[in-house]
């Protein structure tokens, strides 16, 4: 099938390479309504990892009845509020073909989609940007950079949920705790979350 | 009942058998990295398996109870002495009240194992007691002067004939999801050399040195899901086996995945050490 392709990942893991992160979160999606047997399932950039499955060839039947063009059920939607005070404000600007208030205006019209998780418990590469306001990550990573920083790199945009090096452009930062793990849901923007910026 | 820390040693961590459906949030599994030293020591003290206990790294504990407790101490094969005297591994020791337990260096091996009866019953975080190197999620690391408390234990310690670990080996791979991303016979390759284990090997990864492994595919891999034990190979070549705190997701392609009942030995490999992968099923 063209749509999606099995990849071997040991005696007890298979890597679901599908068409784009959309595709991934809708397989995702398909897989946990249907009960699937497995420890893990973690959507990544173009792909589905089940990880402590039982029976592969069971996985591998349930999985053959997802379509790419089955929707997932909306996520819910999570408001970001934003002071746009970001580093690289400028530099984004300028490579955007706008000032720092053209890209607090586009960056706040997007509605982000939490695509998956990883880097750090709790970051979220949020999908939605456009392909042509794609930026490129520093070329040296910066050794800190503040929790609630928030950043671009790719098409992706993320939010820091903790200090850490990183290489994301950063427009401005958010109070908002990202990550809990006294939470009963300890990430914000668990995958298929909703999410739009608002300048404060 | 609790267990006072006098000395932690280089790294001492709690660990129980790990946080279980959270990676999709990017939280790493932790656990043991010596799973059947682990298991074995929570049964010679009659413990359950989701018990937690201690992951002592290059021995150099000294611990004291408050009451008197069965404690045993598994992998990596440490002198273990209590208030001076010579004690044994691998089968349950009585530790009594206000005496020292004291784990020396291990001759050989990394990672040493002591459960003590009731385990260790520390607040869980998501579930799990046991702590992740890599984001620090779980109990903090375990320092000098920390105080651990016990839980009630849940049987009699078991007899001597326990089942004793696996015995060392090859490890057994077999090919990853993008061994496409490498020149034919890059695992041919893998298994026909021996690697050395590096300096910065640690609870995340085995970092290995030796022949690079060549892809045929140099672009970015868009970040995708990781396995425990997956071979994952960075730009430059040298192949690293993502262990417990590995992170979730990741951007190297994955030649090859370790099967999970070898993976014990990455735990005990020091530094300068060689391993060899074989082809498995």
């Amino acid at each position: 099938m063209d749509h999606l392709r099995l990849r071997p990942c040991g005696p007890r893991a298979v890597l679901a390479e599908v068409a784009d992160s959309a595709a991934a979160r809708s397989l995702a999606a398909y897989a946990r309504a249907a009960r699937v047997r497995a420890d893990e399932v973690v959507p990544g950039a173009q792909t589905v990892l089940f990880d402590g499955v039982p029976d592969l060839d069971d996985l591998a039947g349930l999985v053959a009845g997802w379509t790419p063009d089955a929707e997932p059920e909306p996520g819910p939607l999570v408001e970001i509020p934003v002071v746009y005070d970001g580093a690289d404000l400028d530099d984004v600007a300028e490579r955007w073909g706008t000032d720092a208030d053209g890209v607090v205006a586009r960056h706040g019209a997007v509605e982000f989609v939490s695509s998956f998780c990883g880097f750090a418990p709790g970051f979220a590469y949020l999908a939605g940007l456009p392909p042509d306001h794609a930026v490129p990550r520093l070329a040296t990573p910066r050794d800190r950079v503040p929790a609630g920083s928030v950043g671009l790199a790719g098409t992706w945009c993320g939010v820091y949920p903790s200090a850490s090096p990183g290489g994301w452009r950063l427009l401005g930062h958010t109070d908002v705790p990202l990550w809990d793990p006294d939470r009963s849901e300890p990430a914000l923007l668990a995958p298929g979350t909703r999410v739009r910026f608002v300048a404060t | 009942m609790s267990l006072h820390v006098a000395s932690a040693g280089a790294l001492t961590t709690v660990q129980d058998r790990g946080r279980r459906g959270l990676a999709h949030l990017g939280v790493p599994r932790a656990g043991p990295l010596d799973r059947p030293a682990a298991e074995l020591a929570n049964r010679l003290v009659g413990n359950g398996p989701d018990s937690a206990l201690l992951e002592v790294t290059w021995g150099g504990l000294d611990v004291t109870a408050d009451a008197g407790l069965w404690v045993a101490v598994t992998g990596a094969p440490v002198p273990v002495d209590v208030d001076g005297t010579e004690r044994g591994r691998d089968r349950a020791e009585w530790l009594p009240a206000g005496a020292t337990l004291r784990l020396g260096p291990p001759p050989v091996g990394v990672r040493s194992y002591l459960a003590v009866a009731g385990g260790l019953d520390v607040r869980p975080v998501l579930g799990s007691r046991s702590t992740d190197t890599l984001a620090w999620v779980g109990p903090p690391q375990v320092r000098d002067g920390a105080v651990l408390p016990t839980g009630a234990p849940a049987g009699p310690p078991a007899p001597l004939d326990t089942p004793r670990p696996p015995t060392p080996g090859p490890l057994r791979v077999t090919p990853g999801p993008r061994a496409d991303w490498f020149t034919p016979g890059a695992l041919d390759r893998l298994c026909a050399t021996a690697y050395a284990v590096g300096a910065a090997s640690n609870r995340v990864g085995l970092r290995l040195e030796g022949e690079p492994v060549e892809r045929v595919r140099h672009e970015e891999l868009p970040s995708e899901g990781m396995v425990l034990g997956a071979v994952q190979v960075p730009p430059d070549g040298q192949p690293v086996v993502l262990l417990a705190d590995h992170p979730p997701t990741g951007g190297y392609p994955v030649l090859a995945v370790v099967h999970p009942d070898d993976l014990w030995q990455c735990a005990q490999l020091r530094p300068g050490e060689q391993l060899r992968f074989i082809r498995g099923v």
